[in-house]
């Protein structure tokens, strides 16, 4: 059996005006574009642009901010110390690790609640959203204390109410090692961010027309036939945006580390690093230099993505 | 009631920009939460002045690095808001070398100077120069109940040893608590032990960073790791050891199995709160006993813990005259007294503690007083959180500290910190 997907529409090419000369319509359409998008360019370059630009600047000097005077330019020095540094590997290693488990776990979690709110009855459908969505709007901070009092061994629960399971008693330090610290994070960070991606990927299944669903059923696939054949090949665009913006997210994890662990323990994330350079030892050059590195994964995650999956974004926001 | 502290804080922006625009200026104290005392000596302060400056207060955030770090942005910005600040001691010379610290008129020096113990002056001077004004000065004790003492035989009169403690805790099953997470407090541990055993975490100081030599690595080091090894392994510590803090031993100490534990006073204060919530029986704090901080050795005298606030007067403040006169204030003797029996914060001048309020309030008055005589301060440098972070994380969890090992890795790896030649 195929996939089922719509055949692609034509496109009409758009009639214009002959080359060289632009019509005086579309001349104050671009100025009205200009006008409209214009003063949102311009935030997003002062918010955005700016800082990372000051940032790799800053990276090529030893700055201290408490010693602004012995300030002196070191070039490629302080990414030399950084990429020869265990501890920059170990940190990469460990946000990749939280990095693919949590966006794995919230992808399957996330579908199967998207699918719960897609075709719940339509009476409750309104109180199981907003059931699904309060994680997501609790702060990260608030959320990242939440689950550490509950796992904690003096203040914690989880130790009496889960002591049947194997490897689980009222002794358990869970913040005490790498393995169950790093696990507690993880399992804050789906509960918090599982409903973003069930979000992407309610508006993605609304995307998959219907008639599909029905010709296959007239055809005699099974439920989960039209699963894997129909319902997920339609939304592939809306299932990479997600992934996408999810993993571009997770990669960046720093609150919950810095509640729960405060980096004890081997939990410390490529972020954690950057803060700890830049904050605690107010290394402004070695911090930013770590910033920088941090920027260019993240530049490096969305191009892999952008090119693997063959994403437009365009087609998810329904404009393709 | 939302739009009344909108109010006082539009009037504090006000009279903190004007100065001059009607009213006496305002001095913003940026304090460390405790249970409300440097506002009420805020506020005492101000009818004091009677109307020459008044004294509002801003909290900063609950740990001492947080406090430093939000201080520091501030400062290094010539934030002129900053009047006066609480400041915790190690971070001093941090403050005084890059000029973020108003200097001390030699008459205001001399005057905050008299009657303090010798600890709390020690903190407050960088380059034999006073740079901050001594407020408070904590210490940590052994705290220890009474009948478990008893029971095991331990002699509390004379000094104890930490073998004697783990010995006995071992005897009664009881529990031992000390500051085994990855924190200052683990920094504050290690430098009472290796200052105990005769060593310091720095052996040299230095201008430049680079040039800093580290003590770790010698025999007082290496005895410092060991004791912190066989609490570790004693089998009487909290299982949750590695994310200890100073409440978590409290906690530990209230419980059935509280035996021992190296804290601060507070934890009196703490336990008579428990009592009046209901949640400890009054029993359990009668018990509550404290001695001078254990020793390494049994013949050297114990170098425990120095902390406390001191206060730092803001470079960038538009009124440091002003602030000098609002700090002496701060530190009177009386309020100082008030600060200790209010909030259970010794105090740094040692007349206080004959005060009869202090010595009813805490019956522990005068073995805090000798614990401050006694106390060693931690590594001054303006590069201390790159030492401390880095003895946090060498030294991390304790049980996993090897005599041998640990104090040459961590002096190698603090060494480069120093350089910039490695993260932290």
């Amino acid at each position: 059996m195929t996939q089922t997907t719509m055949p692609p529409t034509e496109k009409t090419q758009p009639v214009s005006a002959p080359h060289g000369t632009i019509s005086d319509r579309s001349k104050a359409e671009r100025k009205l574009g200009w006008l409209l998008a214009g003063p949102a360019f311009f935030v997003m370059l002062a918010v955005t642009a700016y800082p990372i630009l000051q940032a790799a600047y800053e990276s090529l000097f030893s700055y201290r901010l408490t010693d602004p005077d012995n300030r002196s330019f070191t070039g490629l020095d302080n990414y030399w110390v950084i990429l020869t540094d265990s501890l920059w590997w170990k940190a990469l290693g460990v946000t990749m690790l939280i990095t693919v488990v949590t966006v794995l776990v919230e992808l399957v979690l996330g579908f199967a609640l998207a699918m719960v709110m897609a075709k719940a009855l339509s009476s409750i459908r309104p109180i199981i959203r907003a059931a699904i969505l309060i994680p997501y709007a609790v702060i990260t901070v608030v959320s990242a204390f939440a689950w550490q009092f509950a796992f904690d061994i003096n203040t914690g629960f989880v130790n009496s109410w889960f002591a049947w399971l194997p490897g689980v008693s009222a002794d358990t330090d869970w913040f005490g090692g790498t393995g169950t610290s790093l696990l507690v994070i993880c399992l804050a960070e789906i509960w918090k961010t599982t409903p973003f991606i069930s979000l992407l990927l309610l508006a993605g299944l609304a995307q998959v027309p219907e008639v599909l669903q029905e010709a296959a059923k007239v055809d005699g696939a099974t439920w989960w036939q039209r699963l894997w054949r129909v319902t997920l090949p339609n939304m592939k665009a809306a299932i990479m945006v997600a992934l996408l913006f999810r993993t571009l997210d997770a990669f960046r994890v720093f609150d919950t580390i810095f509640v729960m662990t405060n980096g004890a323990n081997s939990t410390e994330s490529v972020s954690f690093l950057a803060y700890r350079q830049t904050i605690s030892r107010l290394e402004i050059g070695l911090g930013s230099a770590v910033s920088v590195l941090l920027f260019l994964s993240v530049v490096l995650l969305a191009t892999m993505f952008i090119k693997a999956f063959k994403v437009d974004l365009a087609s998810a926001r329904g404009e393709g | 009631m939302a739009g009344a502290a909108a109010l006082l804080v539009a009037a504090g922006t006000l009279a903190a920009c004007g100065g001059d625009s009607g009213g006496p200026p305002t001095l913003t104290w940026y304090t460390n939460p405790d249970a409300g005392g440097q506002a009420e000596i805020a506020s005492r302060c101000t009818d004091a002045a009677e109307g020459r400056y008044r004294i509002s207060t801003a909290v900063l955030p609950r740990d001492a690095a947080g406090q430093r770090e939000q201080l520091v942005r501030r400062l290094a910005a010539s934030d002129s808001s900053i009047d006066i600040m609480s400041l915790d001691p190690p971070f001093i010379p941090e403050f005084a070398e890059a000029d973020f610290l108003a200097p001390v008129p030699d008459d205001v020096a001399e005057r905050v100077t008299e009657g303090v113990v010798q600890s709390a002056v020690e903190g407050s001077t960088w380059r034999d120069e006073l740079v901050a004004v001594p407020f408070w000065a904590n210490t940590q004790v052994l705290w220890y109940r009474a009948s478990v003492a008893e029971a095991a035989g331990l002699d509390m009169s004379q000094p104890v040893t930490w073998d004697d403690v783990i010995q006995a805790a071992q005897d009664q099953d009881v529990l031992i608590g000390a500051q085994g997470a990855r924190a200052e407090s683990l920094t504050v541990w290690f430098n009472a032990l290796i200052e105990s055993a005769g060593g310091s975490i720095i052996d040299e100081n230095a201008d430049a960073p680079e040039d800093i030599t580290l003590g770790l690595d010698t025999e007082p080091g290496r005895r410092a790791a060991e004791v912190m090894r066989a609490v570790a392994d004693s089998g009487q510590v909290s299982s949750a050891f590695s994310t200890e803090n100073e409440d978590a031993s409290a906690t530990g100490f209230e419980g059935e199995r509280g035996g021992f534990q190296v804290n601060y006073p507070f934890v009196y204060a703490r336990g008579q709160g428990a009592v009046e919530a209901g949640s400890l029986e009054q029993s359990v704090v009668d018990d509550y006993a404290a001695a001078v901080y254990p020793r390494v050795d049994e013949d050297t005298p114990a170098a425990p813990p120095y902390g406390g606030i001191n206060l730092g007067i803001g470079a960038f403040s538009a009124h440091t005259d002003l602030a000098f006169e609002a700090a002496e204030c701060i530190v009177s003797e009386e309020n100082q007294a008030y600060y200790f029996v209010h909030d259970g914060n010794p105090a740094s001048k040692a007349a206080v503690f004959d005060d009869p309020d202090v010595q009813e309030a805490f019956p522990q008055a005068d073995v805090i007083r000798e614990s401050l005589e006694l106390a060693a301060p931690r590594p001054q440098t303006p590069y201390y959180s790159e030492v401390s972070g880095g003895i946090q994380r060498e030294y991390h969890p304790p049980a996993s500290v090897d005599p041998e090992s640990t104090p040459a890795t961590a002096t190698e790896f603090i060494t480069a910190v120093l350089a910039g030649e490695q993260l932290l």
